[in-house]
């Protein structure tokens, strides 16, 4: 009787978890879908949600205007590089933050931290001015390193907390056996902390993928990613819902894909170390 | 033997090629266009071959951006000299004020062919500084009703050429019929400097009300005012859409597109749209007419325009010159024309597109032309002002003071506010503004 209920509840509870999960997903599914129509039906009140001519027409014309290849590189190289780099920096410090903490320590991590609390505007000019008087406005190093900055302390964060989960005394073990600092972190610890680095490795990717203020103010021709490419689709005076639609499923289907993929990755590296 | 000195006399012809090349490749100079994504700079980028071709020199590199985003990061590049565009879509409002800072190349000198005269006379006045034109207009707008002919005829209602707002209103409430979802009128609620204060402010200025008296002193108080915005407050509640609080120009055109507005008064180039029948399922019943007025002697009609400029610290500015000269010339036009049409030729520019027998048959020409002209930015109101600018004031601090303003009025009609309370608010916010700008 009472495993009946439970499995009742059960039942009850991934109906509530999957309502959630589409409602979460809808403006997505909403922008995949306009994607397939004509501009009038995108625009088309009521709505229809599948009954509708399906048509490539977007595509085509997206395709034709802009070159995808080049924006699509450009944020592979911008997501990829910066993420990387933060990770070659992040790795060491939360190395020194998990297993030779200090008194500071703490307060260090919080300071990271509160760097993401000031509005990125903020800081807009300041490195404008520094990208042209170093001559890299429209380049991709920039937006590399600038990513990079931004995303740091949140690596930092993570590494840190996946760290933490490792004893000190296998490290310590090691250092017995008389392994140097670099091939403590590179030989024993990162290899127990795969899972960890490859889930921040991940978000990380997708929050410099996603990134819309930094890409779109610091690039204009040679450096745009896709986030430039979207933004380009978006009118002032003219309906093109369907077109900003496409634009906007291409830019975000090569992550989504990823994201599919690694999905075991990503939600095991979240919920590391929430449940102890 | 033979087939050496093939080798040899392909390799020679190779290495000539690559040399050619690389000596043509050196002498290209590439123009680098801001523009925003509106059908006509999409037709153009279409139709650049024709450029290429005459100019083989040039090269043409486009980046679009989304038009809030564009005048940002123009205004950052050119305030930083940052010479990241050659080319800039800007509007009538930056023009003067950006010719003023010393920001813009002026464009004095586009040529003989170019004939400059033959720009609308209010295009050329509102993108000039000093006599001087700074930017040249790629297409202009000014605003007017769109009616549904065919909801008139069923209801008896007959649009004068020159309607007054208590006809428009009469009108619009006689055509609502909110269960069958049929609004009567469709105007801006959507808050910004361009978007419904664009519309309030040509409101305002019919009624004789004005932003600023001539010592810089926020009007907003006055009798004016409150009779304006009350008049549109009361006409969108009782025959406007609802949610029109965020309903702005793409909005409102979706909605007419659907045949749920009687009326729609907005841009002049939203005529090309309403009437195009792949988009629109009401484009073989749209009439139009003048913007209204209350018989005090301004029209409730603004003026725009999207121009070409070139900022200060292009390093090609000969060839920006170059690329400005043909794709506002008359040539330009005639080429659009040729290949899609003269209903998509971009409207505004040019007298000698009216004067085209050809461009007379289209439908919205002669209202466009009309309401464009009746259009006068240096005296936008019925009393004396010290701003130039009709549906927007021509300082820089406009668009702080705009789009601050516009979240009172769109919160009124969200039903948050009365007209009293809104005025009352954006008052004190002008002023405050104005005074620390140093204007009181």
């Amino acid at each position: 009787m009472a495993r009946a209920v439970s499995s009742r509840a059960r039942l009850g509870w991934s109906a509530v978890a999957w309502v959630i999960g589409l409602l979460i997903f809808f403006p997505i599914l909403w922008t995949i879908l306009t994607s397939f129509k004509t501009e009038s039906e995108a625009i088309a009140s009521p709505p229809s949600l599948v009954f509708f001519d399906w048509t490539l027409e977007n595509y085509e014309v997206v395709q034709e205007r802009s070159n995808y290849a080049r924006f699509l590189w450009n944020s592979i190289v911008i997501a990829g590089g910066s993420t990387l780099l933060g990770v070659l920096i992040a790795v060491p410090a939360a190395w020194a933050m998990a297993f030779q903490p200090t008194r500071r320590t703490k307060d260090i991590l919080l300071w990271m931290l509160s760097t993401k609390m000031l509005p990125a505007v903020g800081v807009l000019y300041p490195i404008y001015l520094i990208c042209i008087r170093l001559g890299v406005l429209d380049s991709k190093i920039a937006l590399v390193v600038i990513l990079m900055l931004i995303n740091l302390p949140i690596i930092v964060w993570m590494l840190y907390t996946y760290f933490r989960e490792i004893p000190g005394e296998i490290l310590e073990a090691a250092r017995m056996d008389g392994a140097s600092l670099r091939s403590e972190i590179l030989y024993v610890l990162t290899p127990m902390a795969i899972p960890g680095i490859a889930s921040t490795v991940l978000l990380n990717f997708i929050l410099a993928w996603n990134e819309a203020f930094w890409t779109l103010n610091l690039t204009a021709v040679s450096a745009a990613p896709l986030t430039a490419f979207i933004a380009s689709y978006s009118s002032p005076e003219g309906l093109f819902f369907a077109k900003l639609s496409a634009a906007s499923t291409m830019a975000i289907a090569p992550i989504l894909i990823l994201g599919w993929f690694s999905q075991k990755q990503l939600v095991r590296g979240l919920t590391f170390g929430a449940v102890k | 033997m033979r087939l050496k000195t093939t080798l040899r006399a392909a390799t020679a012809m190779a290495v000539c090629a690559a040399g050619t090349s690389a000596f043509a490749d050196s002498h290209v100079t590439t123009v680098t266009i801001a523009t925003v994504n509106n059908g006509d700079m999409i037709r153009m980028q279409g139709l650049t071959d024709d450029f290429t071709a005459k100019h083989p020199d040039i090269a043409l590199e486009w980046v679009t951006l989304e038009e809030n985003v564009l005048r940002q990061r123009v205004t950052q590049d050119i305030a930083t000299s940052g010479g990241q565009f050659d080319v800039m879509t800007i509007g009538m409002y930056e023009t003067p004020i950006w010719a003023e800072q010393g920001w813009l190349e002026p464009l004095d000198d586009l040529g003989e062919e170019y004939d400059a005269d033959d720009i609308l006379p209010a295009m050329r006045a509102g993108l000039s500084h000093e006599g001087t034109l700074y930017a040249a207009p790629f297409y202009g707008e000014s605003s007017m009703v769109m009616y549904r002919t065919d909801l008139f005829e069923e209801a008896g209602l007959e649009m004068p050429k020159q309607p007054t707002w208590e006809q428009i209103g009469e009108f619009a409430r006689t055509l609502t019929d909110k269960e069958a979802e049929q609004y009567g009128i469709c105007l801006r609620g959507k808050a910004g400097w361009g978007e419904n204060m664009a519309f309030i402010t040509t409101v305002a200025n019919s009624f004789g009300a004005r932003w600023f008296d001539e010592d810089w002193n926020a009007q907003l108080d006055s009798p004016e005012w409150l009779e304006a915005v009350t008049f549109y407050n009361d006409l969108m509640a009782d025959a406007g859409p609802p949610g029109a609080a965020t309903n702005g120009f793409n909005e409102n055109l979706a909605l007419f597109q659907q045949g749920k507005c009687g009326m729609w008064i907005d841009a002049t180039v939203a005529a090309s749209f309403v009437t195009n029948p792949e988009d629109s399922e009401v484009a073989d019943s749209v009439g139009f007419a003048l913007a209204p007025n209350t018989g005090k002697g301004k029209n409730a009609n603004w003026l725009w325009a999207w121009a070409l400029a070139v900022p200060s610290g292009s390093d090609a500015t000969d060839a920006a010159k170059e690329f400005i000269a043909w794709a506002t010339s008359k040539d330009y036009l005639e080429l659009v024309a040729e290949k899609e049409g003269w209903a998509n030729v971009p409207p505004g520019s040019r007298t000698s597109l009216y004067e085209n027998p050809a461009y007379q048959a289209v439908p919205f020409a002669e209202m466009t032309l009309e309401s464009i002209q009746t259009a006068d930015p240096e005296n936008p109101t019925v009393d004396e002002v010290p701003y130039v600018g009709i549906q927007y004031v021509a300082i820089p601090e406009w668009q702080g003071i705009g789009t601050a303003a516009g979240q009172e009025f769109s919160n009124m009609l969200a039903g948050q506010q009365t007209p009293e309370q809104a005025l009352a608010r954006a008052q004190e916010l002008v002023n405050e503004e104005m005074e620390a700008a140093g204007y009181r």
